[in-house]
This record gives structure tokens, sequence and C-alpha cells, in this order.
């Protein structure tokens, strides 16, 4: 039983932050079907801006991670405009391989200005324990659960009052009407990139601190946001976070209960990825458009 | 200079170089080849050798990606499936080159085909995520490797590196020896696939990745002709991968990560789509790029004493800084600029 909270708590936290990098790659995917493969390096930034701002720069750690995560939306609008506009159009190849050269392009720029060795991340969240059911449980794993809870209300009712997230729908909805009834989808895109980032950024500065520190490791996160959406859907904002929950504790389980040499938990996504793509390969809400061959 | 194709007999029209001016340089070229190893240092041979190998695993993948349009991801782990099935037939059963190298392709065909069957179902971007997953689970299950017996590494004897008996070793340095394995097995793939490309099977690649439903319409078989484009392509990767373990001597699960997938992806795209030398041109660019750079960073160390510390990301933001403008500026690659300079002097005085 207490094992069974533990592993409940820490998937729950693992999958919360796992859904937050999928919301924001669903979001670049619904806007501008730009399957994007450098979501980890957007992880990885976040946390060393974060990392830059308050350990570096010193900055009282609230206003440092806000300043960190609007470094991280200027980031996403700029690789917004400069790379992936002039490949509007272009087959599907062309905007794989652009997020995939742009991933190597960011990890080298975060690797030239902060190295690799891990560094100790600055210390937001509370590291003692609390008992639930009789399990003494991190909190930092709570925090990062109510955390990410809040950006999803944040989110949630972005999209359905503000002008700029019912904007964003239409533009997912049809892009074409949109266009006709004066919506900027360039703006749209624009904006996808810079949510996708400021989600990705919290994602990163929850893991660096549940971690304790950050590396490039983080960025390895990345990859699991396919499982992920593929489980949810790839077009479904729902999707993307009962997806990130059911992976992060499927992983965390199957890390924790299978032998532990053979390392489930690290595969035991991508094995669902592939069953899901066979049997349902719009996953659990998405559209069934997908073409069938 | 040639105006126009005056074909008077079915051979001249079948010939993969028809005109005097490809034929003098297939010529120029080979003789370049066949001259170079014997002038090149261990360094330039070693380049050589990695550039050959990763051309035949190169040209694998544009059979897929390129002229079948299936995207694949998983190229890593097919090459892994080749080095460690070759591998494992020489250290464990003491078999030679010349036996483990086509039966490593071959099983690798056979694994191919099965992670080719989403396809049958999935396209474009789904069917790039289902051979991701492949990758990640190959990748799996070399690191956990006990089942097979494979600890962090495996080595494979020198004695296996034989043809036909002939120890390899016996005619000079390896890098020497194996020059003329790999760049042999590039060639023959090089003609293979160009060839392949004006057969029926070729054809119904091609059919299949400009429109598919229009291919089965006229009555290509998309079930068979996938798999098939799965397996020709993951043979080719074995192959890749067969040589890479035997000229090595020692393989590791790390040389073939998503990164090595990624790698070929973008030797197919920098040197251009549904070519078969723009695959050459582009594994060639892959491997020189961080190799030049390297050469370079030690030029200037006497000038700039941090630049070592720099260098792998120096690579690693070239690789996808050369990604990114060759897809904005040039999207079908070397192959095309290449074609362009041809043509200006083609065309010269005039612009078109």
């Amino acid at each position: 039983m207490e094992k069974l909270v533990q592993l409940t708590m820490s998937g729950v936290a693992n999958g919360a932050i796992f859904a937050l990098v999928a919301l924001g790659f669903v979001l670049i995917y619904k806007s501008s079907d730009v399957i994007n493969f450098a979501q980890g390096e957007l992880l990885l930034i976040g946390a060393y801006l974060t990392y830059m701002t308050v350990e570096q720069i010193g900055i009282w750690w609230p206003a440092g991670v806000v300043v960190a995560v609007l470094l991280a939306a200027v980031v996403g609008v700029l690789i917004e405009t400069l790379v992936l506009r002039p490949l509007i159009g272009e087959p599907a190849i062309s905007v794989i391989m652009v997020t995939i050269g742009l991933s190597s392009l960011l990890r080298a720029i975060v690797g030239s200005i902060w190295g690799v060795t891990p560094r100790p991340a600055p210390q937001f969240l509370p590291r003692d324990t609390m008992t639930i059911f009789g399990a003494s449980v991190g909190v930092d794993k709570v925090w990062a659960i109510f955390l990410a809870l809040v950006l999803f209300g944040v989110l949630t009712l972005f999209f359905r009052f503000s002008r700029e997230g019912i904007a964003m729908r239409a533009v997912a909805d049809d892009q074409q009407a949109a266009l006709s009834m004066g919506i900027s989808v360039k703006r749209v895109w624009a904006v996808a990139w810079a949510i996708a980032a400021v989600t990705a950024a919290v994602g990163g500065i929850l893991l660096m601190s549940i971690f304790g520190g950050v590396s490039g490791s983080i960025a390895r996160v990345g990859l699991l946001v396919f499982p992920v959406v593929i489980l949810g859907g790839l077009d479904s904002i729902p999707g993307a976070i009962i997806g990130g929950l059911i992976i992060g504790l499927l992983q965390s389980y199957a890390g924790g209960y299978l032998p532990p040499d053979l390392g489930m938990g690290e595969v035991v996504p991508f094995i669902i990825l592939l069953l899901i793509l066979l049997v349902r390969p719009y996953g659990l809400f998405g559209q069934r458009f997908i073409e069938r061959v | 200079m040639q105006s126009g194709t005056f074909h008077t007999t079915y051979a001249a029209d079948m010939a993969l170089r028809p005109y005097w001016p490809q034929r003098l340089r297939i010529a120029l070229v080979l003789a370049a080849v066949l001259v170079f190893p014997w002038f090149a240092d261990r360094y330039w041979l070693s380049l050589a050798n990695t550039i050959a190998i990763a051309a035949i695993g190169a040209i694998g993948l544009n059979i897929l990606v390129g002229y079948t349009g299936q995207i694949s991801i998983g190229q890593g782990g097919f090459l892994a499936v080749g080095a460690f099935s070759a591998g494992l037939m020489a250290a464990r059963l003491d078999m030679p080159m010349w036996l483990t190298v086509p039966i490593a392709s071959l099983f690798t065909a056979l694994v191919g085909a099965f992670f080719g069957l989403p396809s049958l179902r999935l396209k474009g971007l789904y069917l790039a995520i289902a051979t991701l997953a492949a990758q990640e689970i190959i990748t799996w299950v070399l690191t956990h490797g006990k089942l097979l017996g494979i600890g962090e590494s495996l080595s494979i004897p020198r004695a296996t590196s034989t043809i036909f008996g002939i120890s390899m070793t016996a005619i000079g340095n390896p890098d020497f020896a194996f020059y003329w394995v790999t760049v042999g097995c590039l060639i023959v793939t090089a003609i293979f696939v160009s060839n392949l490309f004006r057969s029926r099977v070729g054809r119904a690649f091609v059919a299949i990745r400009d429109q598919d439903i229009a291919a089965q319409v006229i009555g290509v078989d998309l079930f068979r002709y996938k798999l098939l484009a799965f397996a020709t392509s993951s043979f080719f990767a074995g192959l890749a991968g067969a040589l890479t373990a035997h000229y090595r001597g020692i393989i590791s699960w790390e040389r073939f990560t998503i990164d090595t997938s990624i790698l070929y992806l973008a030797m197919i795209i920098i040197g251009g789509l549904g070519s078969v030398s723009g695959a050459i041109y582009g594994a060639a660019f892959i491997t020189l790029l961080p190799a030049l750079l390297s050469n370079l960073a030690r030029l200037l160390s006497g000038a700039v004493p941090q630049i070592n510390s720099y260098l792998p990301y120096m690579q690693q933001g070239a690789f996808g800084l050369a990604i990114i403008l060759f897809l904005i500026f040039e999207p079908e690659g070397i192959v095309k600029m290449w074609r362009n300079v041809k043509d200006y002097f083609r065309l010269w005085p005039f612009s078109y």
C-alpha cells in the first residue's frame, strides 16, 4: 500500500508535467499541423533560463521564474517566425526535419552557454515529506501536481473567454473559415508557440526542482510527449492531460513493480505508443479524420 | 554539348548514363576512387570508410523516405540490428565476414518488414512516430542486452574479418583493406538502387509516394510494396550496420540511438530526397562537417585557446543549422545545387 501510494504520487506528478509539455505540443499541432520534435529542448531552455535568472543573476525567485517564463515565450515566438514560417506549405518530412534540426541547434546553444555538467537547481519547492495514507511522499511532487492544475485552469479560461484563445480555437477548427473572419493565422501560430514554450518552461522548472538539478537529461522527457499525445489523440487538449497522467502512472508502476534491472519504465510508454497506433491511431479523444491506408 | 535526346536504340534509351559528359564524369570519379587510397593517410582513409558506410545506410533510407514517401525515424535501430546480428555471429560462432554481412543484412530486412507493418494502417506523421517507437524499443532491447549476452559493448574478433579465406589485415592496414570492401559495397548498392527505380517494383514505390490511392487504383498492391520498401531499405541499413561492426571491431548501443536515425535523415534531406547521388553527397557532407570543424578548431586553438571545449557544441549546432538552412533555402538539397551549377554552365551565356 505504501509503495502503491508513493508510485501513484510520483506517477501523477510526472504525468502532470508530461501533460503540460504535451499540451504545448498539441496546441502547435492543432493550429499549424506541425509535429514539434524540439519540445524537449523547450523544457531545457525553460529550466536553464530559470537557473540563469535565479541562481546566476540572483533575482528573487518568484520574479526570476516569471522573467524566465517570459523569455521562454519570446524564444517560442522567435522560433515560429524565423524557422517555421518560411516552411509553410512544405511536405511533412521537411517540417519534421526542421524541428529536429532546431532541437539540435537549441541543445548546442544551451550546452555552449551552460555546459554539460549537471548544476544544482535553485530550491523553490519545499523538499520535506508529508504522509498520505501512511506513505511518505515528497511535498515537491504535491506542489508540482498543484501548479500543473493551476496552469491547466488558467489555460482553460484563456481558451474559453479571451479573444486570443477563441481565435486559436477557430484556427484549429477551420483555418480557411478563420482567415475569412479576419483572424490573423500568423499571429495565432506565434501565440501557439509562445504558449507551448511557456507550458514547456513550467514543465522544465518543475522537473528541475523534482530532480534537484538541471542537466541535458531534462530534454529526454521531450520524447515521452509522443506516447502521451498519441494515446490522448494528437489534436485533443483533454486527451493530452489524461494521456499524460496515464503514461506517467504506467511508467511509474512499470518502473516500480517490474524487475528494476529491466528498466521497463523507459520502454513501456513506447510499447503503448505502438499498440495505440495499431489499434486506435486517433487516440482516446482525437478526431477520427486520420486517413486510413 | 547535347541539345536534346536523340536515342535511336532501346539500349541507348535504357542506359543509366546516356551522355558522354556523364560517362566522363563517372570515369573520373571512379579513377579518383581507385587512386585515392594509395595517397591518403589513415585519417582520410577512415573518413572515406565512414562516408562509404554512411552512404550505404543513407541510400537505404532514401529508398524508404525519398522514393516511397514513408517517413522513418528508425534507421538507427535497423543499423543496430545489422551490426549486432553480424557481431554476434562473428563473436559467438566465429563466422567469417563474407557470411555474417549478407546474413545480417537479410535478417535486418526481415526485422524492417516487421516494423513496417504499422505502415499498412498509418501514414505521414503517424508512421514517423511509429518508427520512433521502433527505434526506442530496439535501443531498449540492446541496453538491456543480457538476454542477448551483450554487455556494455560487443567486440568482434579481427580474425573473422576475412573474405573467402583472405584475411583483411593481410593487405595493408585495416583502413586500407576495408576501403575496398566498403567502397565496393557502396558501388554495388548505388548501381542496384539506381536500377531499382527503373524497374516495376521501383516504379510502384514512386507511385505510392506520389499518390497512394491512385497507385492502388492502377493495381499497385500497397500491402506488398510498402513492406517490400521497408525490407529493401532495412537490408541496406543492415549492410551498413554489419560493415560498421566488422570495421570498428567493437560496437555498443550508443552508436545506434535516435541521434543516429536523425543523422541519417539529415543526410538524405541535405543531399536530396529521392536521389542516389544525393544520399552519397549528404553522407559525405554530414560526415565531413564535424571533421572539418575539428580541424578548424585545431588550427584556431593557438589564437583562441578555449575553442576546443566548445567544439562538441559547434559540431552539434552546425549540424542543426545546416538542416534548417537547407530546408529553408534549398529544400531539394545538394543535388539541386549541383544541377543549378551544371545548368548555369550548360546554358551560359543565356540565363535559361
